[in-house]
């Protein structure tokens, strides 16, 4: 079988270029070694793709991987001890706390960013400007489904003219924080709109669908600005703002745009910070966080907030450090 | 009257060729209008950095070094499990087995497998390589799974391939008394070797393009690092196309058309292997 063992060299070919060498560096004080395994939301991902990235050139020798399975995919592995740290668009479900604790895994929760969930609509669309939550819940309800079909069924003086939507899939974290706080309840909504995990996909539907209007993160719209109109939101409570709010990094960072802003989140097990490459992690994602997460398209929090959560953190590694 | 239904016999002819040159030419236009639009997005992207460089935050920066790696290994890896255990299998079932009821069903159901969404393959290689066996998200549980993936691609081409070996050829080498194994070494596989090759290169092409059953099994995104063994972890191409198609920056976009012209010229590569493989190969009956 000559043939295939010409196939084998070929392949060990590309075999040759993928072997890296090691480097054999002398572990100092300062140099720390060792993995920082992470997984979960793709929403969250470039985040802390950008934090890996910065944090590589203060800690050379430290591995940090960072993985896509989804803030659900990610609970599941973290949840077995799998990864030290998941990335997360929502905060843990009761089923996954019970997951944690039948494998006795401690975990905290820390608040990293905001994303601005903007409902959009087509700039030729001149009627639409903004919408109360109410309205937002007629047209997204399950009950909507087949009967809500025109603009003018949400609010009078609308056009008589069928609306299309788009948004999120229903495995995302985004879909479950935009049904509870639009329809009332996690995970429930019409059926009947076109559905696309990719956001992409649903800025180029709505950039060509007059009748169109989506929802996604912030960075989609803000990056597509001349292809999109966003539309302001009313939530009806006058405290955070009376009337209808447009997103933006200062409506989104004072928490006037309600109640489609949404806090992005990092969950670090508890055995991890053992180790100091994790700590030291931890500690530079949310020293960086604020630069860091504004230039790939999100919005920081104030810096007191940022300070509450390193505090949080500090105390934390202090609980499940086993006293000497 | 005769006459008559010579010309509706020509006709039909003649717009049968005209409707097979239309469906061949359909698709080569949609093929070439996908490349030109890749080529011109990402062709300009490509450049010793671009391969050289570890995932980045910022488009410009961003390279694919640590996805092309993972993709080699995982090439050589399943290609290393599958082509044995595929060939291996075909040969039983082609030249061994009796064909009894049970065979007819291990027949039914491999051919059923090619069909599997390639997504179940993933939470399988989750489950048996990454948790039973405790291989976690390594390039030997991903490269594994996808060797389950592609076997019954190779087994059914392999299958073929033997098959057309003529008969005859096998009665000569058993009238020289040559045992069945002998047979099969001396006759069959070498015969029908360009067969069995191309198969393989279509199961690997596949296997290099998958994402989904790889995400599942626990391959990355963000590895800063050339995999130095089979139990690192990685990340493949695919992955990395994936991801930065859905970035919003538009940049991200031009290089997610630069990841693909790079994967589209190794499945070229390993193609263009196969068809001279194939003409250096071919034996003529």
């Amino acid at each position: 079988m000559n043939h295939l063992r010409s196939i084998a060299l070929v392949l060990s070919l590309g075999f040759l270029a993928s072997c890296g060498g090691k480097k054999d560096a002398q572990p100092t004080s300062d140099v720390l070694k060792g993995e920082v395994r992470i997984d979960g939301s793709s929403t969250v991902y470039p985040i802390t793709e950008a934090i890996a990235e910065e944090f590589r050139a203060v800690q050379p020798e430290v591995k940090v991987t960072v993985g896509l399975s989804g803030t659900g995919g990610g609970f599941k592995k973290f949840t077995r001890g799998e990864i030290d740290i998941n990335d997360a668009s929502r905060t843990i479900k009761q089923e996954e706390i019970d997951a944690a604790t039948a494998s006795k895994i401690g975990y905290l929760e820390l608040k990293v960013a905001y994303d601005g969930l903007t409902v959009v609509v087509n700039p030729e669309n001149t009627f639409v400007n903004d919408m109360t939550v109410e309205e937002l819940k007629t047209m997204w309800s399950p009950e909507a489904q087949g009967k809500i079909t025109k603009w003018s069924q949400v609010r009078a003086g609308w056009p008589n003219e069928e609306f299309r939507l788009y948004g999120a899939g229903t495995e995302s974290g985004t879909y479950d924080y935009f049904t509870e706080a639009v329809v009332g309840k996690s995970h429930s909504s019409r059926g009947d709109y076109t559905a696309s995990e990719d956001d992409n996909v649903l800025v180029k539907g709505i950039s060509s669908d007059k009748n169109g209007l989506a929802f996604f993160g912030y960075a989609y719209f803000e990056e597509n600005a001349t292809k999109l109109k966003a539309i302001g939101i009313d939530d009806g409570k006058a405290e955070n703002g009376a009337g209808p709010i447009k997103p933006s990094v200062e409506t989104v960072k004072n928490k006037t745009y309600a109640p489609l802003s949404r806090p992005l989140y990092i969950y670090v097990n508890s055995t991890a910070v053992m180790r100091p490459e994790v700590t030291e992690f931890v500690r530079f994602y949310l020293k960086n966080a604020a630069k860091l997460s504004a230039e790939v398209g999100f919005i920081p929090m104030t810096d007191a907030e940022y300070q509450v959560e390193l505090d949080k953190f500090e105390k934390f590694i202090v609980e499940h450090t086993p006293s000497k | 009257m005769s006459d008559r239904f010579t010309k509706i016999s020509r006709f039909k002819d003649k717009s049968f060729k005209i409707f097979g040159l239309f469906c061949t030419f359909f698709g080569l236009a949609m093929l070439a209008i996908f490349i030109s639009g890749i080529l011109s997005d990402g062709l300009g992207r490509i450049d010793w950095d671009f391969i050289t460089s570890y995932p980045s935050r910022i488009a410009s920066r961003a390279g694919i070094l640590s996805a092309l790696a993972g993709t080699l290994w995982i090439i050589v890896i399943t290609a290393m499990a599958a082509i044995p255990i595929g060939i291996g299998a075909a040969i039983y079932l082609e030249e061994f087995s009796r064909k009894s009821k049970i065979s007819r069903i291990i027949e039914l159901n491999i051919t059923n497998l090619a069909g599997v969404p390639s997504v179940i393959y993933g939470l399988l290689g989750l489950e048996i390589f990454g948790r039973v066996f405790g291989m976690g998200g390594s390039i030997l549980a991903g490269s594994l799974t996808l060797a389950l993936l592609i076997l019954p691609i190779i087994i059914v081409a392999t299958r073929e391939a033997i098959k057309a070996v003529p008969k005859s050829l096998r009665e000569a080498s058993f009238a020289l008394g040559a045992s069945q194994w002998q047979t099969v070494k001396k006759t069959v596989l070498p015969a029908a070797g360009s067969g069995i090759i191309t198969g393989i290169i279509i199961a690997l092409s596949r296997a290099i393009g998958e994402a989904a059953p790889l995400i599942v099994v626990g391959a990355l995104a963000y590895v800063p690092f050339i995999p130095d063994s089979p139990t690192s972890e990685f990340t493949v191409l695919p992955i990395q196309i994936f991801n930065w198609v859905s970035r919003p920056q538009e940049a991200f976009l031009v290089n997610a058309s630069a990841g693909i012209i790079i994967l589209l010229g190794i499945t070229f590569l390993l193609n263009s292997i196969a068809v001279w493989l194939r003409i250096k190969r071919a034996v003529r009956y």
